[in-house]
């Protein structure tokens, strides 16, 4: 066995070595082309370096070289799990770039759009988090649930993974007749499904000695790297850009928060971060529910500009995707594409505690840690 | 019997012995792995609500076979850092520990391939055996994966080793014989005469040895199930962790020979604890051969019962796997040195007390 590094214990009888141990970036848990780093003393992590950038495809340097509605379909590619959550985010820097007001059905739509996507994202989340401690069965129950979704985002845009639908002041697509129907129908389909899943895994024996005390992200450690989202939610604080930093409609709707509370270990351990997500889905089939009863008519293309060419200037605006916090920070110096893009993307933020978390813990616990803090590969590296 | 049977056959002992060592293999295990396989696709695909393999003639029957005839045509790659000749060694060393064990399995009145009289003995023995296979892969392969998985294994294995011997142990003290062939003679009759119910007979003492019987083949279900490494004990070959474990660098036919080792042994455990248990191939509700007087299809009846038995615990071993997430390797030392151990100890003790009564 080739040891990098020699670690001399003080007892010269006994001699340990630490093993380096690369994971990744070809491995089936690292939930895409990471390279985890691994420092082990016989099985308990000392040290994980996280190497990024198998998946860089320079998104935000290309966004200098398109003009602004060609940039929408490249933001699907950053969380390919949450392409809505990402159009969504763009749309609004660059209407309040433009200073553009959008009908109030474009907003309903989209609302319902980013809390379908959260769903869908949730539910890979749950799965894979599922197969990563050896449940496999519930991971393809998630799958059954999320195909309900993109089929819906199908009849609305043609699109299952990569949609190009919320576009700058408006929608590619207006809904499908079917759409208010089918939406309804899947959510009354899920609740149950939900429960299912929770039976099978969230509440399991197994899957909780496994989750619970471990991997725990305190509240300071969370604030202090800017970690957002469910990961942030699930150490106990109630922070939801939709809540601090209302965008779009989200004030007109009436959900909850769901926190970590430390139910079967401390607060802020895999378990809490897994279970808020769980939560996190009924407040969305709540949010879906109050949009489709409202739902205005109206056109969805209207307020679409013929042609987008923002006065100079800067923009932050940022939406709550299902992985945390989103900003896109857009500079224009006048012309028809940006002079800058830049993304704050929330799983690049939540993975650089990973080192923090995983410290002390077996090899295994890895798996389940960076499970719980759910990357997406696509959004690290751009 | 059957051995006196092949001697007249083939007129020299050595030729008899031949055969009736690779009838198991031949008439059982090959087909058990190809059915198995198959099971197991089909098992885990309706669980998770979908079909499984449909394509391959009628409900996907054949899979395996193309399986099969998939990995014979690998490469089978050697890496150049690799021990070679552990490398090599260690797929026959693994598939012969669990072949091994079929010699001493009863599978009706007729067909038991050696008849020894220390059958429990010798199978906890052999069984020992894969631990030094998978030792081997591991380290052979060159590969930190590996290593890790086959240590977790071989520190498994032994762990889960002690309650299981412990229970047949339990069995041993009460029955008096260590053949399993005896063993399932003497769960002749009907279902309350298994040693789950406390054995044959009636007297006090068997209604005192049920709780205990039910509570030994709980722990010898669940170590057995550690002991072939299904989930959720699949520590060793965690894949969400360490790929595949042991066999990560291992292709082609070398790989199969994990495979169906891994299979056998899976009938293998399930063989035993329905011969400790559960009757081995006594039928829980009489022969029809007796009724109709047909004496012949006796021990074939048997042979079905067996394979039932069997084949019914590997379902519930699949069923397992498709269910339950996966331990952590310390929680799973844990099962078995906190738990299994001592309430194993104490059910010994229990037995031998009722015994001495």
């Amino acid at each position: 066995m080739p040891q990098d590094s020699v670690l001399n214990t003080k007892s010269s009888a006994v001699r340990t070595e630490e093993m380096v141990l690369n994971m990744g970036p070809q491995h089936p848990s690292t939930h895409g082309v990471l390279r985890l780093e691994l420092t082990l003393e016989g099985e308990i992590v000392s040290k994980v370096v996280p190497h990024i950038g198998y998946l860089h495809r320079c998104f935000e340097k290309h966004c200098e070289a398109m003009t602004y509605p060609q940039i929408v379909p490249y933001t699907d590619r950053m969380d390919y799990l949450a392409p809505m959550g990402n159009e969504f985010g763009y749309a609004i820097a660059m209407e309040k770039l433009l200073g553009i007001q959008v009908p109030e059905r474009v907003e309903y739509i989209r609302v319902i759009m980013a809390e379908l996507q959260r769903i869908s994202s949730h539910l890979v989340a749950l799965g894979t988090y599922g197969a990563d401690i050896g449940a496999f069965t519930p991971f393809l129950y998630c799958f059954i649930d999320r195909e309900k979704v993109l089929n819906l985002f199908e009849i609305t845009c043609g699109a299952r993974l990569l949609y190009n639908y919320i576009w700058i002041g408006g929608l590619s697509h207006d809904l499908h007749p079917d759409f208010v129907r089918k939406t309804l129908e899947f959510i009354k389909e899920f609740r149950p499904n939900l429960k299912e899943v929770n039976d099978l895994l969230s509440h399991n024996r197994i899957f909780i000695d496994r989750t619970a005390n471990v991997g725990i992200l305190p509240i300071d450690t969370a604030i202090n790297y800017g970690v957002s989202g469910p990961n942030l939610r699930g150490s106990g604080i109630k922070w939801d850009v939709r809540r601090e930093d209302p965008y779009s409609i989200y004030h007109k709707f009436d959900y909850d928060i769901p926190v970590g509370e430390g139910k079967y270990g401390t607060v802020g351990d895999s378990w809490d971060r897994y279970y808020v997500r769980v939560l996190e889905m009924e407040e969305s089939c709540k949010i879906i529910e109050q949009a489709l009863e409202q739902l205005p008519d109206g056109d969805v293309q209207s307020a679409i500009p013929k042609r987008i060419k923002p006065p100079v200037g800067h923009v932050y605006a940022r939406v709550e995707n299902p992985r945390g916090d989103l900003g896109y920070f857009i500079i224009s110096d006048g012309s028809t594409s940006p002079y800058r893009v830049k993304v704050r993307a929330p799983s690049f933020v939540s993975m650089q505690v990973l080192n923090e978390l995983c410290k002390g813990y077996m090899v295994a616990d890895v798996v389940t840690i960076l499970g719980s803090i759910d990357i997406v590969l696509g959004e690290i590296d751009r | 019997m059957m051995f006196d049977f092949l001697v007249d056959l083939t007129g020299s002992p050595i030729l008899a012995g031949t055969i009736q060592s690779l009838l198991p293999l031949f008439l059982f295990i090959l087909p058990f792995a190809l059915f198995a396989v198959y099971l197991e696709r089909k098992v885990s695909a309706h669980m998770q609500d979908r079909l499984g393999p449909m394509r391959t003639g009628w409900h996907g029957w054949i899979q395996t076979v193309a399986d099969i005839l998939k990995l014979i045509q690998k490469e089978d790659i050697v890496a150049t850092d690799n021990d070679k000749f552990l490398f090599n060694l260690a797929p026959i060393v693994v598939f012969v520990g669990s072949y091994a064990a079929f010699a001493a399995i009863p599978f009706s009145s007729m067909f038991i391939g050696t008849e020894m009289d220390l059958g429990i003995f010798y199978i906890v023995a052999v069984t020992g055996l894969v631990v030094a296979g998978i030792l081997m892969a591991g380290w052979a392969s060159n590969n930190k994966y590996s290593l890790l998985g086959s240590m977790r294994s071989v520190a498994q294995i032994i762990s889960y080793e002690i309650p299981t011997i412990l229970v047949m142990l339990s069995i041993v003290m009460i029955s008096g014989t260590m053949s399993l062939h005896t063993l399932s003679e003497q769960q002749t009759g009907y279902a309350w005469n298994w040693y789950i119910f406390g054995g044959p007979g009636s007297e006090l003492s068997k209604f005192l040895f049920i709780p205990s019987m039910v509570v030994g083949f709980v722990i010898i279900y669940i170590s057995t199930l550690a002991e072939v490494n299904r989930t959720p004990f699949d520590i060793p070959e965690a894949e969400s962790e360490l790929v595949s474990g042991y066999h990560t660098e291992y292709s082609g036919m070398k790989f199969a020979m994990f495979f169906l080792a891994e299979y056998a042994n899976m009938f293998a455990v399930s063989a035993i604890v329905v011969a400790l248990f559960l009757g081995g191939y006594q039928s829980p509700i009489g022969y029809l051969g007796d009724l109709i007087g047909a004496k012949w299809m006796i021990p074939i009846e048997q042979f079905s019962w067996f394979t039932i038995k069997g084949v019914f615990f590997v379902f519930v071993q699949m069923w397992l796997r498709w269910t339950l997430p996966r331990l952590r390797v310390d929680q799973l030392m844990a099962v078995s040195w906190k738990y299994l151990i001592p309430i194993a100890f104490v059910n010994l003790i229990i037995i031998g007390l009722i015994t001495l009564l």
